[in-house]
């Protein structure tokens, strides 16, 4: 009886529940949008949704780990742009579209090494100066901007070999290739956070970073590797990102950057940073998803879908606080 | 102090009685403060305390009370703005101030806030400011930032605002818990003082030598039950620990003589300019070493350097023979020392993380499969094994480990440090915010491991804590070690009368 109760209480208080109530939440979506739009739940509109979706979906988890030991990352937007650039001009050496598969692995090696190496800086400054993490990831975003403009003279570099389509636009089995790639990093980065001694570290630095010095964990360390680890998923969306658009160019995608930080806290991780999974954040990127989609197939403007958006984020604020009753109840009290 | 027909109180209550849920926080309780009164109001923790504290501020609202007297007021109910207006103010021991406003701005915080807008004076609030400051004998910058006080002086500040007030009852919760020995002689003048002036002071302690030294009377509360009111005079220790607790607590030397052991820790002439000087002691294995003293003394200076957090500028340090000299803390726990902080909520643990994962904190490679990634299975039983071990009481092992009583928490850090195996265990003021009771609990365990031959450095500056705990007690002062007493052949008052004078 006891051991019934106690569960009901964990799936009432715990992850679960996070999960539970997002999941609630994407149903009335779909079967919202399903009903007012016959073409919602078609294979074509699912397929839109696998190709569309990944892209934020990298960078969210590229924002999640900074946030979740207690900073931010302003530059994964310009780190995937400047990753892509290297991997275009790596290609480009090579003979543009005619270049082989070989100059296409060393590149990614090289975009890899190149986000990597960004984020360690920042990750090393802001462990190792003190400085905050979003005044250092704001300067590193404003140096990676500047520098990919200044290369590339504020055009674009396109023309890239044709098997690089299939990254951007392939399918396996029906499935998007573009969304196999994220299921993958997606599980991995589950498993750092959750289940490696460095995601451990990741969660008690983000949570008391002294306290978890005083514990024995290498705080700053943790703090360079996280940073690293980051910029290498925005190398990823950089990669993605280029094979999609068959180009690469400096603020593609910038304005992904916030709707990253709106889905890390739509998933209910918390902003100082200690508290939160994957899990639920890749719930919120499909409401996301389905939102823009959905919106866009009932004849809404772009626009409208990200205003919705905003909306959602802040009803969802309000039903988390618990405090949507006191909050009548003052309103009420007030018109008297 | 006989008890004239003419006494008049402060505060009366008769048979009050409060529930929260199936759980009776108090039952039927009385409590007197007179006028002018120090009383000190002792339990342990969830013993009602704070719920009697909230029922006389109108926080809570009492079930049933046959009588409220606020000042030889009746009152039916009351509400905080009400309680307040009538005098009475409670100073939480977090103090509820503003760390970024300044002293003066602090002290007449409850005079600026209003729903109606009007100019601050600035002038007449210093001036104000200052006159509380002086009633009370302390000098302040008035325009300093509060969070550049140290913690004595911003309790000094809590307690000029309620002055401001006009509060004639002052409820003091905890307010010597992080201050050290001659801050609290300071603070306890200051509330003699305010007692001389005709304030009620009712006073919550955890430390029993201050509670008998300053209240004239104690009220005991056990488990939502008056337990009876007291004198103080001729009242001891141990038996308000007895009447608090319900069981009886141990106030016996338990030195023993170690001296056939071997050393495991040796200190020669370690010094760190400006923090301590030349200090050579040695700790055997199965001895509890106590260091005692002020603070300033650099006893927690001394831990840091033993533990690798800093750097000692002179001598040298042998740890089971070989020479030891830790660059940082991870290196320290990997050679075998422990530290358990004196700074539980902010260091010693992570709060806002689960009871299990401030468990393996410090473990977690033992966790780890040949894959290197966290048995969740291995994570579970070492907790479970700790938990029972040291007698935790806990609901779910993944609660936030603030759900936690202080003498659990403190359990735990206990259980973290076990855990890596340690040759040595620094304990600093290990019982800060710990009940009685507790404290019995924690110093059973400390003098379990010492048997099994764990070598232990006991900091306290509550002499009566080293005097009863440890085999040997070393004095600092001023950053030198400067005598060393056995506590089988000193007692309590000649020590304190050492260290204090």
């Amino acid at each position: 009886m006891t051991a019934l109760t106690e569960r009901l209480a964990r799936l009432k208080n715990g992850p679960t529940s996070e999960n539970l109530g997002l999941l609630v939440m994407l149903a009335v979506l779909v079967v919202g949008f399903a009903i007012l739009s016959p073409r919602f739940l078609t294979a074509a509109n699912l397929g839109s949704m696998g190709f569309q979706m990944p892209l934020l979906g990298l960078l969210t988890l590229a924002m999640l780990a900074p946030i979740l030991s207690g900073g931010l990352n302003l530059a994964i937007v310009y780190t995937a742009n400047v990753c892509g650039l290297t991997l275009a001009w790596t290609l480009m050496q090579f003979g543009g579209a005619e270049a082989g598969m070989a100059a296409f692995a060393l590149g990614t090696v090289l975009a890899l090494i190149v986000g990597a190496l960004s984020g360690a800086v920042m990750g090393a400054v802001v462990a190792y100066v003190g400085a905050h993490p979003i005044l250092v990831s704001l300067a590193m975003m404003i140096f990676l901007r500047g520098l990919g403009e200044f290369l590339t003279r504020g055009g674009d570099i396109s023309g890239f070999p044709d098997y690089m389509r299939v990254l951007g636009h392939g399918s396996v089995v029906g499935i998007p290739v573009p969304l196999i790639l994220f299921a993958v990093v997606a599980l991995a980065w589950h498993v750092l956070l959750r289940r490696t001694p460095h995601g451990f570290s990741v969660y008690m630095t983000g949570s008391n970073q002294r306290a978890a010095q005083y514990a024995g964990l290498d705080a700053k360390r943790t703090l360079v590797l996280i940073y690293a680890l980051s910029g290498v998923l925005c190398a990823i969306a950089g990669i993605l990102m280029a094979a999609r658009f068959n180009s690469v160019r400096v603020g593609h995608g910038e304005a992904l950057l916030l709707i990253t930080v709106l889905a890390c806290f739509l998933g209910g991780i918390d902003p100082f940073g200690g508290h939160g999974r994957v899990v639920p954040v890749i719930i919120a990127l499909v409401i996301l998803q389905v939102l823009s989609s959905g919106l866009n197939l009932i004849g809404a403007n772009q626009h409208l879908a990200t205003a919705v958006w905003g909306l959602f984020l802040i009803a969802v604020m309000v039903l988390r606080s618990g405090r949507l009753e006191q909050m009548l109840s003052l309103i009420m009290r007030k018109d008297k | 102090m006989t008890t004239a027909p003419a006494e008049r109180f402060a505060l009366r209550l008769h048979k009050v009685s409060k529930a929260f849920g199936g759980v009776q926080a108090l039952n039927k309780v009385n409590f007197e403060v007179r006028a002018g009164e120090i009383h000190c109001l002792a339990g342990e923790n969830g013993c009602g305390k704070s719920t009697l504290i909230k029922v006389v501020t109108g926080v809570h609202q009492p079930e049933t009370a046959e009588l409220i007297e606020l000042f030889g007021e009746k009152v039916d109910r009351i509400n905080p703005v009400q309680a307040r207006q009538m005098g009475v103010s409670v100073i939480w021991q977090d103090l509820a101030l503003f760390p970024h406003m300044s002293v003066a701005e602090n002290i007449a915080f409850d005079s600026l806030v209003g729903l109606t807008p009007r100019a601050v004076r600035s002038r007449d609030m210093m001036a104000r400011s200052k006159a509380v400051l002086e009633s009370l004998g302390v000098q302040l910058d008035l325009a300093a930032p509060l969070q550049d006080l140290q913690i004595a002086q911003r309790q000094v500040v809590a307690i000029a605002r309620a002055l401001m007030n006009d509060a004639k009852l002052i409820f003091m919760d905890e307010p010597t818990a992080s201050l050290t020995q001659s801050e609290t002689d300071r603070l306890l003048d200051i509330v003699r003082k305010l007692s001389a002036n005709g304030v009620a002071i009712v006073f919550v302690s955890h430390r029993l030598a201050e509670v008998l030294d300053i209240a004239e009377r104690v009220t005991v509360v056990r488990d939502g039950n008056l337990v009876g009111v007291y004198p103080t005079a001729g009242m001891t220790q141990a038996h308000l620990g007895e009447l608090m607790t319900g069981q009886l607590i141990e106030t016996e030397v338990t030195a023993r003589d170690r001296s056939d052991a071997p050393t495991v820790f040796a200190a020669e002439n370690l010094t760190r300019h400006g923090e301590f000087t030349d200090v050579s002691f040695q700790i055997r294995a199965g001895e509890v070493l106590g260091l005692t003293g002020l603070i300033g003394a650099g006893r927690t200076e001394l831990a840091h350097v033993m533990m690798g957090m800093r750097q000692a500028d002179g001598g040298q340090m042998r740890l089971n023979g070989a020479s030891y000299r830790p660059s940082n803390i991870r290196k320290a726990i990997a050679q075998g020392m422990a530290y358990v902080s004196e700074d539980r909520l902010s260091l010693g643990l992570l709060q806002k993380q689960p009871i299990a994962d401030n468990t393996v904190i410090s473990v977690l490679r033992k966790l780890t499969t040949a894959t290197g990634l966290i048995s969740e299975r291995r994570k579970a039983e070492m907790v479970r094994h700790w938990i029972r071990e040291l007698g935790v009481k806990i609901g779910s092992p993944d609660d936030p480990i603030s759900t936690l009583s202080g003498g659990n928490q403190q359990k735990v850090v206990l259980a973290k440090w076990l855990a890596t195996d340690p040759k040595l265990l620094i304990l600093d003021s290990p019982t800060v915010g710990v009940d009685v009771g507790a404290r019995a609990g924690i110093f059973r365990i400390v003098r379990a491991l010492a048997d099994q031959g764990l070598a232990i450095l006991l900091i306290s500056d509550e002499v009566t804590e080293v005097m009863f705990n440890a085999d040997r007690i070393l004095h600092m002062a001023d950053g030198r070690l400067v005598a060393e007493y056995d506590p089988r052949t000193v007692t309590v008052p000649e020590l304190e009368e050492h260290i204090y004078a």
